[in-house]
């Protein structure tokens, strides 16, 4: 029984009259400590993947298991980091991750421990010293190491990472690539990644899920990035496991299964 | 540290202040003197206070020079100092009937606007959360109020003193009616606007509706919300000296018509200078509570 399994997951939205199926037939098993990205043009419907694996959209058919219990709705077991970092402005970093702490924690730790907990998982994204800062005050990087913080400190059995590193300049995202590699090798957490960028995918995965074009998109190829763990970006620019993995992803995406708008 | 220990330990009530803040902190380039910076307090106010005050004054003189001809139907500010210094000077003045001071006109005003603004702030606010959170709502309601709050508020007097058979009722009614539209509109739009990313956390942190109403919703909404109550103390405001007029009794709107007829010109000037000063503290307290209560929430 995998750790998390998609099973012959759909989904259609209604809009107008209309009906556009946007998934169809989604299967995947992913085991406990793996890192999967999700890679796909924009508007494939890899984000729909998540947010159904989130609980925030329910399918239309088929169903999402976590240990064998069929998810229902959204739950800090499965937290997510959204794409735009989503802190609530009118919090302090420390009072944004406290929040989640606090709602998750209540009754199994004490207040204590919920503080040193908040405070834990801030060193965990070298946030610590910012803790008082406001979102407006901090840069983009900062605020998405801080949505990581809030997502690791509810102890989710599933990470859910939709484009993190998105909106981030590259050498902040390379910066925040290497954490997140960090920590998965510190923490071991399970991770659902939706990113467009090849390299990152390569980099990080462990698995990669190539997504077909919409509508009714689904898996189009499941590849296993064989590459030995640390991996440091420099000494991978000649590693032919990842050039070759590199490759067989800029194949899918730009040779079988070109952007809509690029095909025609 | 142990300098300035030793400094601490004996304080010497002769050595003036300034000098003792140069032995605590040697590495603090020298003080600017107590007579420089008396200067730049003075300039930095002269340059705050003094356009406000010259304008002031020059309209004061315009003024002066357009009324003082025999012939001239309005008052010149000198002419309104003379014939109204009663009531300039004695706004405390406590009399029969509506011979007051204006400090109880004013005031019998302000509770009228506070009895009716209190009300409209919460039923605009409730009725505005319902509109922003439930779209079945939104569909039925808004055609109504956005017929409803075009209606000026002087028309509903004449419907509110048929229906309450008394002036006082009536004139809160017409408050309440003026200013609960743009509390209530501002109020959905900001539940309307809360970002989806914010739902969505609330959702994956499986907040409480009363933990998501508390720690989401009125942090977010707060900033639409508080434009919505300076719109409505603000036709507040313009609605109650109308209102005042019709109805009558002891108010500023009464008092100026009561002027009018009594072609007291001078007094109504001074009551238009209590009704100016007054509107624009109502918008300036609740622009500084808004402004206490959305500390961080407005720059994201």
């Amino acid at each position: 029984m995998a750790y998390l399994k998609i099973d012959h997951v759909g989904i259609s939205f209604q809009r107008a009259g209309a009906t556009t199926e946007v998934l169809r037939d989604v299967n995947l098993s992913i085991e406990k400590g793996e890192y999967v990205s999700i890679i796909g043009h924009s508007g494939c419907g890899k984000s729909t993947v998540l947010n159904i694996v989130a609980g925030l959209l329910p399918p239309s058919q088929g169903g999402v298991l976590l240990e064998g219990r069929a998810v229902e709705g959204p739950g800090p077991d499965r937290a997510v980091v959204f794409q735009n970092h989503s802190l609530l402005p009118w919090l302090t970093v420390r009072e944004n991750v406290e929040l989640a702490v606090n709602k998750v924690f209540r009754g199994r730790k004490s207040k204590a421990e919920r503080r040193d907990w908040t405070r834990h998982n801030l060193e965990l994204v070298h946030m610590a010293h910012a803790e008082n800062k406001r979102p407006h005050e901090i840069s983009g990087g900062m605020k998405q190491r801080v949505g990581i913080a809030r997502a690791l400190a509810m102890e989710p059995k599933i990470l859910l990472l939709d484009e993190p590193f998105g909106a981030l300049d590259a050498l902040t995202r390379a910066h925040l690539q290497d954490q997140v590699m960090e920590i998965h090798s510190r923490l071991g957490n399970t991770i659902i990644m939706i990113t467009h960028d090849v390299d990152e995918a390569v980099l990080l995965s462990d698995r990669i899920v190539m997504m077909t074009n919409g509508p009714a998109a689904t898996i189009g190829e499941d590849m296993h990035v064989a590459l030995e763990r640390p991996r440091r970006r420099l000494e991978l620019v000649g590693n032919s496991t990842y050039n070759d993995a590199r490759a067989a992803v800029l194949e899918f995406l730009y040779a079988r299964h070109r952007a809509p708008t690029l095909a025609a | 540290m142990v300098h300035s220990a030793r400094v601490l330990a004996l304080p010497n009530p002769k050595i003036p202040a300034p000098t003792r803040q140069t032995a605590l902190h040697p590495l603090v380039p020298k003080p600017v003197s107590v007579f420089s910076r008396v200067v730049r307090l003075g300039i930095s106010v002269a340059t705050q206070v003094a356009p406000p005050v010259l304008t002031i004054a020059l309209l004061l003189l315009l003024w002066q020079m357009l009324a003082s001809s025999p012939t001239s139907a309005l008052p010149s500010p000198l002419k309104v100092i003379d014939d109204s210094w009663e009531i300039i000077v004695d706004p405390f003045k406590v009399g029969n009937g509506i011979d007051q001071g204006l400090f109880w006109h004013v005031s019998a005003s302000l509770i009228r606007v506070g009895y009716g603004y209190i009300l409209a702030a919460i039923v605009g606010i409730g009725f505005g959360v319902l509109l922003g959170q439930s779209t079945l709502a939104m569909r039925g309601l808004d055609p109504v109020f956005q017929v409803l709050r075009t209606i000026p508020p002087l028309a509903w007097l004449p419907l509110s003193l048929a229906a309450f058979r008394d002036g006082q009722p009536s004139a809160i009614f017409v408050i309440f009616i003026t200013s609960v539209w743009p509390i209530l509109i501002n109020t959905s739009v900001g539940i309307r606007n809360i970002p989806q990313d914010y739902r969505n956390v609330a959702k994956v942190l499986r907040l409480s509706p009363i933990e998501f109403f508390t720690r989401i919703m009125v942090p977010a909404t707060v900033p639409h919300m508080f434009t919505g109550l300076r719109i409505g103390i603000g036709l507040s405001w313009l609605a109650i000296v109308a209102a005042e007029m019709l109805i009558g009794g002891v108010g500023i709107g009464f008092f100026i018509w009561d002027a009018w007829n009594s072609s007291l010109i001078s007094d109504i000037i001074v009551a238009l200078v209590y009704v100016g000063v007054v509107g624009f503290l109502l918008d300036r307290s609740i622009a500084a509570i808004g402004h206490l209560l959305t500390r961080g929430t407005a720059a994201q």
